[in-house]
């Protein structure tokens, strides 16, 4: 169970976090929405403990990362697996040696082995034979699936940290990442959550879903909630209008500008 | 007149908020460099360093900087050689420029230039691939894969840096050393033995000592700028430009502050 509590964070007196509270059953995918910029990428990395929060906590099984000793933290670490944004696969490596990096780093298996797992996690992603290429050479979508199959190479992982995994798709290719989101999270029984302003995605992947917006989580609910909600700010995202409350200071200024 | 006086007040108010805020981020930037160097030197003593990586390391710092390394250092040779002579022969006194050259080459300008291009060359690098990194999120999936980044990225850099250095130095030495020869024994009539002789009779230990103790701290200058530079990157390809530049631009004037304090520090203490 990963529990986070009235955690804040700013960055140069700019509040990105602001006392959020949120808490994600063991086995359960949660997405996150929200607008680009909101701060559902720091809150994915208050999770895994790569920002450090200002007040509040995050509790994983009754750890607290944000208090755990850097060693400790490795330790929770290695039953976490991360998708970034851009993949960020290490590009002075094979795709083989991305995807086997932690099981290289921390296992004392053997370099057959270690073979075996990364062919294993790329057929997974159903990716074969790519393993001597260097990530330079990968589309996009195949970048992202790289990067899944880094996350999830190694048995012990339990929870898994989707950072916008369909952005930059074509649909396609963002419902193929889809499918292997719900397949991983079906066969491994893995706890899931995912940051995305795509809501074909979001519905699609979901088990709850949970909004941010200014810094806190206006609305917690299942894709079905969610989707007949009366709030008028979740409304005006999830069927992405320009014009509702989210925006209205801001159309309002864009308005006046031209009239001048 | 009030509201004149009043406006240099605030004026002068600015200036001092201004100058104490550059002070308090000089202090954060030092501090940052202490605590990355410290964190360094803690991760290669914890735990062994990845060989591989190391070896790399070494190849793009030392071997593939000889070349610069020889070329700056033999044309310095030369021209110190030709300089001194056009001084000295005015004091009937070219028997001294071996010595010079020598002295010169040994305790300051081995060090110093070799120091200068490695900054311009590796420092450079070091820091706009970290940048990258940093910026493309690598270091954060380093961290998300459980390593440290220190270890895996700093520590190799920076113990390859530590050992090429005063390596490159002592080349640089030698064939700069070799550049006044060829000017002084083909050009100057000094004779070929007596340039050697009388480079030896200046020549000491201790000369090619302290430069190389000098070399070993312009390594971890190096290494230390360049890497904190790099991880402390944000704002795209502009902001790996920017840290590549800084990296370089403090390496460079940090170097040139050591070099004068380790100098004074030679002649007044130990001398």
């Amino acid at each position: 169970m990963i529990e986070i509590k009235k955690l804040c964070k700013s960055f140069d007196n700019v509040k990105v976090l602001d006392n959020i509270s949120l808490t994600i059953k063991t086995g359960e995918t949660m997405v996150v929405i929200g607008r680009s910029g909101v701060g559902k990428s720091v809150l994915l990395k208050h999770i895994i403990g790569i920002l450090a929060p200002d007040s509040g906590e995050v509790v994983i099984d009754g750890k607290n990362v944000s208090r755990l000793r850097q060693d400790e933290l490795n330790e929770v670490r290695l039953e976490m697996g991360m998708l970034f944004q851009g993949a960020a696969l290490f590009d002075s490596m094979t795709v083989g040696e991305n995807v086997g990096f932690l099981l290289r780093e921390h296992t004392d298996l053997s370099k057959e082995e270690i073979e075996k797992k990364v062919k294993e996690s790329l057929a997974i992603i159903g990716l074969r034979g790519i393993e001597n290429l260097m990530p330079v050479s990968l589309s996009g979508g195949m970048k992202k699936r790289v990067g899944l199959a880094r996350a999830i190479c190694s048995e012990s992982v339990k929870i898994v940290l989707y950072d916008e995994p369909t952005t930059g798709l074509d649909p396609i290719m963002g419902d193929a990442i889809n499918n292997l989101i719900i397949s991983l999270h079906d066969k491994l029984k893995i706890t899931s959550v995912a940051v995305t302003h795509d809501m074909v995605s979001a519905y699609k992947i979901a088990d709850r879903i949970a909004m941010l917006y200014k810094g806190e989580i206006i609305a917690v609910g299942t894709p079905d909630e969610i989707k007949n909600t009366a709030d008028p700010f979740v409304r005006q995202f999830i069927t992405g209008a320009a014009r509702g409350p989210i925006t209205e200071g801001k159309a309002l200024k864009e308005f006046k500008l031209k009239e001048v | 007149m009030k509201t004149r006086s009043g406006f240099r007040r605030k004026n002068l108010e600015i200036t001092f908020i201004l100058l104490g805020r550059r002070f308090i981020s000089a202090l954060f930037y030092l501090g940052g460099i202490s605590l990355l160097f410290l964190r360094t030197l803690a991760s290669i003593f914890r735990r062994f360093v990845r060989k591989r990586q190391l070896l790399d390391q070494l190849n793009k710092v030392g071997v593939n900087s000889i070349l610069i390394v020889f070329l700056v250092t033999i044309f310095t040779g030369i021209v110190l050689a030709l300089q001194s002579a056009y001084a000295f022969k005015k004091f009937d006194a070219a028997i001294f420029i071996p010595g010079m050259v020598a002295l010169s080459m040994t305790r300051e300008l081995g060090p110093v230039l070799t120091a200068l291009i490695i900054a311009g060359r590796v420092g450079a690098s070091m820091t706009a691939e970290i940048g990258t990194m940093k910026v493309t999120e690598q270091i954060d999936a380093l961290e998300s894969l459980a390593s440290d980044p220190v270890s895996f990225l700093v520590s190799p850099r920076f113990l390859a840096l530590l050992i090429a250095m005063p390596l490159l130095t002592i080349c640089g030495d030698f064939v700069g050393m070799l550049g006044g020869y060829m000017v002084g024994a083909w050009k100057l009539s000094i004779g070929s033995t007596m340039y050697i002789n009388k480079t030896f009779e200046a020549l000491v230990y201790k000369d090619v000592f302290t430069g190389l103790i000098k070399s070993v701290f312009f390594a971890m200058i190096i290494a230390v700028v360049s890497c904190y530079e790099g991880m402390r990157t944000s704002g795209g390809a502009e902001g790996v430009g920017k840290s590549t530049t800084t990296s370089v631009v403090v390496s460079f004037v940090l170097i040139l502050t050591f070099d004068c304090f380790f100098t004074a520090l030679f002649y007044f203490v130990f001398e």
